[in-house]
């Protein structure tokens, strides 16, 4: 047998480490403006004061965590579904350095107040120019990689993967597009949004909300049609499903967006379409869930002392829990209580960290032991510690903004018998207090439980090596 | 014929199209090749058991 192709395992492991590592950065900003709220006077420094710190948080967890996330086990699942080794490595590698030096320029930029103010796109033009150059790169090796495959199919993670590329580099285009200045010299960047008005404002959550569907859904879909069926040892419950799935999220996703911008300056027909795009999206997001989750259909019991498919499978429960609260908060008359209030933020972390997370969480659980020549982590019983901790942390998290959030859109819609408001807003932020609270007491738990897995993550780094000689395999099916 | 009707013919299509893929993954004809992808993660996992085994 003439020497094989190896796949390439390095740019995989460096991101599956950065993830940890930038998972806990951005988790542990998240815990300090949680705090922030509760006890104000940690405000104490503008550069580390809350609105400074929230889009460093946002970007840091979405970006630097779920994006560092996202191409570990992109670039991973891409090589060995396709029985190839990744196209145009020395541009892999530069996908990696390019995406720290991005998160590098953010945790700088942002705390010294450089923002664009748009959400979830904060950064400044020339860090936009960089993560165009590093998307391009990543989009390269990705399709290169497809294309240079040797199987005859093309495995349905890889569809999801694929589109969230495109969709991304769309919507950060799009968005992004400004008049460019340098407002006093070449380290004051300053952008001018292209558009104005109302368009900007749909623009801008066309993009938020996609960044959404694409980045935070349709890449851990990816994600989550690869690394479910391996734990589970079996094939995906139904691949025709996940086609429909895959084609169904494609054709709605895009419409979503203006339910953000309910009872705005927005017409009332694109409210009303975004609306109605939101309600339809629950069949294709259900679809996905039943999918993933059957597939352990006939091995129930694997669920009973695998704590990797235990954060897969609770992932996937998040992940139902918040699509079908998502619909239900678009619709406008759910919306009029719940926008502006912490139901909102509450939504976000069911998904973020109930969904986004743990499924990064249980992928990086399976693949951090075989990158480093580990048949499992060094310790399966710390990954239980992980799960209850996130587990808790999630549930006290999502559920402490449910009751302050429809409390808060109570509040501000009371109205005494003479028409004038029953409370003053101060009066919602006081009855919030108690919530806020709870609030830093989940996210403490879940950073806890990321600090176990670091440790966890170095003692199995330690005990192992560098796996560079995996090699590519023949598709089953052609010898 | 305005921007208007060209916005309702391209929905109108999207929306055939995905009656088509629909109707195609359902399709009886896609079952063998279905199942083969279905199973491309899962080829590399574990060696194979020796030659000779399983009936082969």
């Amino acid at each position: 047998m003439q020497s094989q192709a190896t796949y390439n395992y390095k740019v995989v492991r460096q991101f599956a480490v950065m993830t940890v590592i930038w998972g806990i950065v951005g988790m542990l900003v998240g815990v300090i403006i949680a705090a922030q709220l509760v006890w104000p006077e940690l405000n104490f420094v503008e550069w580390l004061s809350y609105g400074r710190l929230r889009p460093l948080h946002t970007n840091a967890v979405i970006f630097a965590f779920g994006g560092c996330a996202l191409f570990a086990t992109s670039y991973y699942s891409v090589q060995r579904t396709c029985h190839t080794t990744l196209f145009a490595p020395g541009l892999a590698a530069f996908t990696f350095w390019g995406w720290q030096l991005i998160i590098v320029l953010a945790a700088l930029s942002l705390p010294l107040g450089f923002t664009s103010g748009k959400e979830y796109a904060e950064l400044e033009w020339p860090i936009d120019i960089l993560i165009t150059i590093v998307w391009v790169a990543y989009a390269i090796v990705f399709f290169g990689t497809i294309g240079t495959r040797k199987t005859k199919h093309i495995y349905v993670s890889n569809w999801f993967f694929g589109s969230m590329i495109i969709a991304v580099a769309l919507l950060h285009l799009v968005n992004s597009a400004a008049i460019p200045v340098f407002e006093a010299g070449i380290l004051t960047p300053r952008s001018y949004s292209a558009y104005a008005g109302v368009q900007d404002a749909m623009v801008q959550w066309w993009y938020g909300h996609n960044a959404v569907g694409f980045f935070l859904t349709a890449g851990f879909l990816g994600m989550m049609y690869y690394f479910v069926p391996k734990q589970a040892g079996r094939p995906v419950y139904s691949y025709r499903l996940s086609v429909v799935h895959f084609w169904a999220l494609i054709f709605t996703y895009m419409w979503a967006g203006p339910h953000h911008l309910h009872y705005t300056a927005l017409p009332d027909w694109t409210q009303s379409l975004g609306m109605l795009f939101s309600l339809i999206l629950l069949a294709p997001s259900w679809g996905g869930m039943i999918n993933g989750i059957m597939t352990l259909s006939g091995a129930w019991h694997k669920l009973r002392d695998d704590p990797i498919l235990k954060f897969l499978i609770t992932s996937l429960s998040f992940y139902g829990m918040s699509t079908f609260e998502g619909p239900m908060m678009s619709v406008k008359t759910i919306n009029a209580l719940s926008h502006y209030t912490d139901w909102t933020v509450g939504h976000v972390h069911s998904g973020a960290l109930g969904w986004v997370a743990m499924v990064s969480i249980g992928s990086l659980y399976y693949l951090i032991p075989r990158l480093f020549g580990k048949t499992e982590m060094y310790s399966v019983r710390l990954i239980n510690v992980h799960f209850w901790l996130a587990t808790l942390g999630t549930v006290l998290y999502i559920a402490a903004l449910w009751i302050s959030g429809v409390m808060q859109g109570l509040m501000w819609r009371a109205t005494n018998p003479d028409g004038t408001l029953t409370y003053a807003f101060v009066e919602s932020v006081k009855a919030s207090y108690p919530f806020w609270t709870i609030r830093v007491i989940g996210g403490l738990l879940f950073l806890a439980g990321m600090f176990i897995m670091a440790y966890n993550m170095f003692k199995t780094i330690a005990a192992g090596r560098a796996v560079d000689d995996a090699k590519v395999l023949e598709p089953a099916h052609a010898h | 014929m305005d921007i208007n009707d060209l916005r309702t013919l391209s929905t109108v299509l999207a929306f055939v199209a995905f009656v088509g893929i629909v109707i195609w993954a359902w399709s009886g004809k896609r079952k063998r090749a279905f199942d083969e992808a279905a199973s491309l993660p899962l080829e590399d996992d574990a060696p194979l058991p020796p030659t000779g085994r399983a009936g082969s």
